[in-house]
């Protein structure tokens, strides 16, 4: 009997220790109770989510573009516009967890472009500057989500170089979802600092400074100078064109909204002001009078473009991708964007997209053709791009993006291509066929 | 005329969302999440939207490029 009353008195203690041990937060090896059966294993602080950096995704996007038309700005308005470029972008988005879980994404961007422009040639009177160029333009942007509320905040920053023109930009963007997580509204705040190399048409560059006799002066392509004198000394003086600023703030807002389980909306409202020189330093104009000169277009530019996007499922297949835009500038420009991209669902991995752009706009209040302005205007430009016209742009598009990888290919989870034909009323008409691949 | 009708559609367009906006559960955004019914541009379309900048007079609010480059030709 002794022997049971021991029994059940030592199971008793025994639990009770067992169930101190289990309530008891067992935060730290070292703060254990004084006794215990019960063992826990140590905490595991790997967390099951990635914390450390990876990619998230690349994309390759390269792109053909043709166009041909005849009223190029640099021989004032007429003459071949003929352009080829071959435009190639590399992006890769790195993510990885803060402490506080909130997701960051680092996307890190190279582009490649190579043009040839047959009226870039008509830069020297006769057709003999250089019609080829090219443009490179790396970006880097950096964004945090917080995990708790989906809203983010970033910065980033770009630059674009090529010949006669380099610009570098940087911005700020925010965003924040309402309450139940249905609408988000976006802010992003840009501004792009540039300069316009001026290389004006070889009419208007002034002659060189006289020399001595014996000493030969060559002016490079470039704007260099290599000065060989009689006794065969040669002096190199780097390069000498002046640039001149110009720079362009924007302020953008966005607000969507999921209205159904269908159908979402997203509402676009742009302010931008530009200032310094808004024109090129080698479109020519020609005035009534037959003489030509340099473009000339007033030092400040206000836009505010409005819009929206409506997309909506249709069915189990069909999508309905909508986007309208209405933009108003200070220059006296007006102009409308609309278009309709219906992508069709062949299998949930296959789809088709045709779709239409229309837009039409009316010219600035400095636009006339060759040969119709006064040399007494204030400003004055020949460029077709500031004239009234129409336009339509028109194609196809193909999305492949199966769950086991294009071709069988893991790595490549998307694959799309489109080709698009555009034509102006100005007579301008172009092609560009676009291949885009995301790799995980 | 058609400012008039846009802007009255523009009117329309906003009070159909305000009002109609429905409180959606995560399963109820299948369609929604689907990657072609994304409210961006698609990234295919990202040079052809520069191309349109340089050739038209106007630029901005389209999730295309406001600045930057040049577009000489």
């Amino acid at each position: 009997m002794k022997k049971i009353y021991l029994s059940v008195i030592g199971f008793s203690i025994l639990c009770r220790l067992n169930v101190y041990s289990q309530t008891r937060v067992d935060t730290a090896a070292g703060d254990r109770p004084a006794f215990s059966l019960y063992s826990p294993t140590a905490y595991d602080t790997t967390d099951y989510r990635l914390r450390r950096l990876k990619i998230d995704e690349i994309d390759l996007v390269s792109s053909y573009y043709s166009q041909n038309g005849d009223h190029s700005p640099i021989t004032g308005g007429i003459g071949t516009e003929r352009v080829t470029d071959f435009s190639n972008g590399l992006n890769l988005n790195l993510v990885w967890l803060n402490q506080a879980m909130n997701k960051n994404t680092l996307a890190v961007g190279l582009g490649y472009d190579h043009h040839t422009s047959a009226s870039a040639a008509f830069v020297a009177l006769h057709g003999g500057s250089n019609p080829n160029g090219t443009r490179i333009y790396p970006s880097l942007d950096w964004t945090v989500e917080n995990a708790k509320t989906g809203g983010t905040f970033g910065i980033g920053a770009y630059y674009s170089g090529e010949y006669n023109y380099k610009s570098k930009g940087l911005d700020m963007h925010w965003s924040k979802k309402t309450n139940n997580k249905s609408g988000e509204f976006d802010v992003k705040l840009q501004g792009y600092f540039d300069q316009v190399r001026l290389i004006f048409p070889s009419e208007f560059v002034p002659p060189p400074p006289p020399v001595t006799a014996g000493t030969t002066v060559i002016t490079t392509a470039s704007g260099n100078t290599v000065v060989l004198s009689s006794n065969g000394q040669r002096t190199n003086t780097k390069n000498s064109l002046p640039s001149s600023p110009r720079t362009t703030l924007t302020a953008a807002f966005s607000y969507s909204q999921q209205i159904n389980s269908r159908l979402q909306v997203m509402f676009l409202g742009d302010v931008v002001t530009q200032s310094g020189y808004l024109g090129l330093p080698f479109h020519r104009v020609y005035f009534n009078t037959g003489k030509d000169t340099i473009e000339k277009l007033p030092s400040s530019r206000f836009k505010l473009p409005v819009g929206f996007m409506l997309n909506y499922f249709l069915g189990d297949n069909i999508i309905l991708r909508s986007y309208y835009r209405y933009y108003v500038d200070s220059w006296g420009m007006r102009s409308n964007t609309a278009s309709l991209e219906i992508p069709y669902k062949v299998t949930p991995f296959f789809s088709i997209s045709p779709f239409y752009r229309y837009y039409d706009q009316t010219a600035a209040r400095y636009f006339l053709p060759y040969e119709a302005h006064n040399p007494t205007d204030a400003y004055y430009t020949s460029n077709y791009a500031f004239s009234k016209f129409q336009a339509g742009f028109y194609g196809i598009g193909f999305r492949i993006a199966p769950p086991k990888g294009v071709f069988g290919w893991q790595n490549l989870h998307e694959l799309e291509i489109r080709y698009g034909h555009y034509t102006q009323t100005t007579d301008m008409v172009s092609d560009v066929l676009s291949v885009s691949m995301g790799f995980k | 005329m058609i400012n008039q009708s846009i802007k009255v559609l523009a009117c329309l367009l906003v009070a159909v969302t305000v009002t109609s906006c429905a409180h959606l559960k995560e399963y109820q955004k299948s369609r929604l999440n689907d990657s072609e019914m994304a409210l961006t541009n698609r990234k295919v379309e990202k040079n052809e939207l520069n191309f349109q900048n340089y050739e038209e007079g106007s630029s901005g609010a389209n999730s295309g490029k406001t600045g930057g480059g040049c577009g000489c030709n």
